[in-house]
């Protein structure tokens, strides 16, 4: 077994037993939120996956109230200034013709479906020579592999790599930058199958997927990743103190 | 095309932009820019007096005397990769435009200013496209302001003392100043007519990583920019020509070059330069996230390595410092490895988010010594040691290496990089 899958089953088992006493909380657990994959016409019937409470970037009424607050000076800055209606309008179809982005609580995925046995293939094709066989990373970087019991060690210890499975918070931002920019010397290319089949092998890779598994716009946005509660939001605003 | 070739059957520098030679041949210019820096080449000639010929007739473009040769220090020769500014050779506070730094995840893209377009979408009343002109016949503003990868310093501060080789270019070199102009964004979303319940926006470049950032709504209501020139000229193609978001005093990721798309929303985008990259791990098993701004840095620039002082007596140090957060109050400089702080001189305009030179006479005894410097802003930060900042971050933190830089000046006049 490769390096990279032991670490990743060792992960798996070692789950609830590893984690040290300076993280509080349970562990996040990993996989599937017990959601079973449905088509994708049918997942675009269904409401989409809320976005989970502790998510950065949600606004508390504090934060609400200043961005009101902003959005006032802002506007009375150039309150002077006359509507100039410069610009053209843009239609539905412009807007389509680029607008490619995947937010993470799925918005966005196109529809259409890939299996992990596909993005396996695909993968040998199109991403080995630069990712490595299993996702170990080559000439550039590592996409796989997870850190035992699930820690987030990254401030203090080099042993572990900043990896999908280790340390990327969302499963949509891989369909995302997939689709927008690789592989590196053809972006862009890739039709929504191969990129949901990609991403697919990749979480499999990482022990986030099984084999027999396949994504679409429905099971995308409800796998939990290991470090989605990690994050928090920048807490520097200067004064003496240092952060 | 032969009488294009003036410059002995090489493709001009308009073919390669013009991309008539292919990307690959950008990277070949890299190359050879990488080389000459490093090939000693002839010194060149001037006459021994000047004053008993006529000189050069005026010339439609300017360039640098021949005895100049600085250039930025690329690297490797990736798509995904950077260059630095020769901070070292500059004075003042502005970066030339050709030296400016440059970061880019897809290598520098080869737009058609006429074709060009932006589009306002999302979370507004009218969606809208912008040509180059549209954007130019609203009212413009200009400011001198700084823009800092916020990686920069990293290899310093990751290998303590292992370079004692190390320049303020190699260092820190991914720090400029410039002179930006463009449309307020506010001006923008006004027209389209920004939602007040829009949090974020997103904002998305035309290169080949199709660069994105999730942006808070509030940077906009405040003081970013969609900038179309520089330091008076429009934007070089390295830092986004025709047009690029431009966020003062926060990390120089989020201010996407090529700008093509901005995108309102109730949420940000959680795309990988905000989730896998630009994040900053922290002690305790968590990780910052939408870490913006840059704290207060100071850096001597002379004398500094590969500088050999000519002998003891006055010498003059001087530096940059700036601070994200509004203006740099005070610059502090130590002689003695920090243990005595004396102030240096601020040149004005000191204005904020920009690069501030300082000043401060030395008399140099002639003895080992360590130079320091040390920067304070208006919200009281002062610039922290290496060792605050791995208190509070950790060893491997990732991003925003602020840290007190030190030159230890040898008593034969060399000056090493010294942590
Ligand atoms: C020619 C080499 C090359 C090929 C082929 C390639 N990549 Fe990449 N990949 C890169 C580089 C370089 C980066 C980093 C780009 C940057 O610096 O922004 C990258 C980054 C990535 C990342 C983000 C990694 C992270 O941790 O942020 C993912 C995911 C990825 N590639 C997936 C793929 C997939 C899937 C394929 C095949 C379809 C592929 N790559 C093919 C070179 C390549």
């Amino acid at each position: 077994m490769p390096a990279e899958r032991a670490v990743a089953a060792a992960g798996l088992l070692l789950l609830s037993a590893c984690a040290p006493e300076s993280e509080t909380g349970s562990p996040p657990a990993a996989g599937h939120d017990a959601v079973p994959p449905v088509p994708s016409e049918a997942a675009r019937a269904l409401p989409r996956p809320e976005l989970h409470p502790g998510m950065p970037g949600l606004l508390n009424e504090a934060e609400l109230e200043a961005l009101a607050a902003a959005r006032e000076d802002g506007l009375a800055d150039i309150g002077h200034l006359p509507e100039f209606g410069f610009g053209e309008t843009a239609s539905p179809e412009r807007i389509a013709a680029w607008d490619i982005d995947i937010g993470p609580d799925g918005e966005g995925l196109p529809p259409g479906s890939g299996s992990v046995e596909r993005g396996e293939t695909l993968y040998r094709l199109q991403c080995v020579q630069c990712h490595g066989a299993r996702g170990e990373g080559s000439q550039f970087e590592a996409l796989a592999g997870r850190v035992p019991g699930d820690r987030f060690p990254f401030a203090e210890d080099r042993r572990y790599r900043i990896t999908v499975g280790s340390y990327w918070p969302y499963a949509t931002t891989l369909f995302d930058y997939i689709r927008r920019a690789m592989p590196q010397a053809a972006p862009g290319s890739l039709p929504p199958d191969d990129v949901y089949a990609l991403t697919a092998f990749i979480l499999q890779l990482n022990g986030l997927l099984e084999s027999g598994d396949s994504l679409d716009a429905e099971s995308l946005p409800r796998i939990r990743m290991p470090a989605r509660d990690r994050f928090v939001r920048d807490d520097r605003r200067g004064g003496p103190e240092v952060r | 095309m032969a009488n294009n070739r003036e410059n002995g059957g090489l493709p001009s520098r308009r073919e390669v932009l013009a991309g008539v030679v292919g990307t690959a041949a950008v990277g070949g210019g890299a190359v050879a820019g990488a080389q000459q820096a490093d090939a000693p080449k002839p010194r060149p000639r001037a006459p021994e007096d000047p004053t008993k010929m006529q000189g050069l007739v005026p010339r439609p473009l300017g360039e640098r005397s021949a005895f100049e040769t600085p250039r930025r220090l690329v690297r490797v020769l990736e798509p995904s990769s950077s260059s630095r500014t020769p901070l070292q050779y500059l004075q003042g506070i502005v970066t030339p435009a050709d030296l400016h730094f440059e970061r880019h995840h897809g290598g520098i893209p080869n737009i058609d200013p006429e074709r060009y377009e932006l589009l306002i979408h999302g979370m507004v009343e009218r969606a809208q496209t912008f040509t180059l002109a549209d954007l130019k016949r609203f009212p413009a503003e200009s400011k001198l302001r700084f823009l800092e990868c916020s990686g920069n310093g990293g290899t310093a501060f990751q290998n303590q003392g292992r370079y004692p080789r190390m320049s303020p270019q190699e260092m820190d070199g991914l720090t400029s100043t410039s002179e930006w102009t463009g449309v307020p964004l506010k001006l923008l979303f006004r027209e389209v007519g920004a939602r007040p319940e829009a949090t974020w926006f997103l904002a998305e470049g035309m290169d080949a990583a199709v660069m994105t950032r999730s942006v808070p709504m509030e940077k906009a209501w405040d003081d970013a920019i969609v900038a179309y020139a520089q330091n008076g000229e429009p934007l070089r193609p390295e830092q986004g020509y025709p047009v690029r978001l431009f966020l003062p005093g926060w990390e120089g990721n989020a201010s996407v070059k090529w700008l093509r798309r901005l995108e309102l929303s109730h949420r940000p985008f959680m795309t990988r330069e905000e989730t896998s990259k630009y994040t900053d791990p922290l002690p305790g098993g968590k990780a910052r996230m939408f870490s913006f701004g840059m704290d207060a840095k100071s850096l001597i620039t002379f004398p500094t390595f590969p500088e050999r002082l000519g002998g003891p007596g006055w010498w003059e140090i001087r530096g940059i410092a700036w601070t994200g957060r509004g203006r740099i109050t005070r610059v502090e400089i130590s002689t003695d490895g920090g243990r005595n702080w004396e102030d240096a001189e601020l040149q004005e305009p000191v204005l904020p988010k920009c690069h501030v030179r300082f000043r401060k006479l030395w008399n140099w005894d002639g003895r080992r010594a360590t130079l320091m410097s040390r920067a304070t802003d208006e919200t009281g930060y002062v610039q922290p040691t290496r060792d605050a900042l791995l208190a509070a971050r950790g060893s491997y933190t990732r991003y925003h290496y602020n840290q007190i830089r030190s030159w230890r000046v040898e008593s034969d006049g060399q000056v090493f990089f010294a942590g």
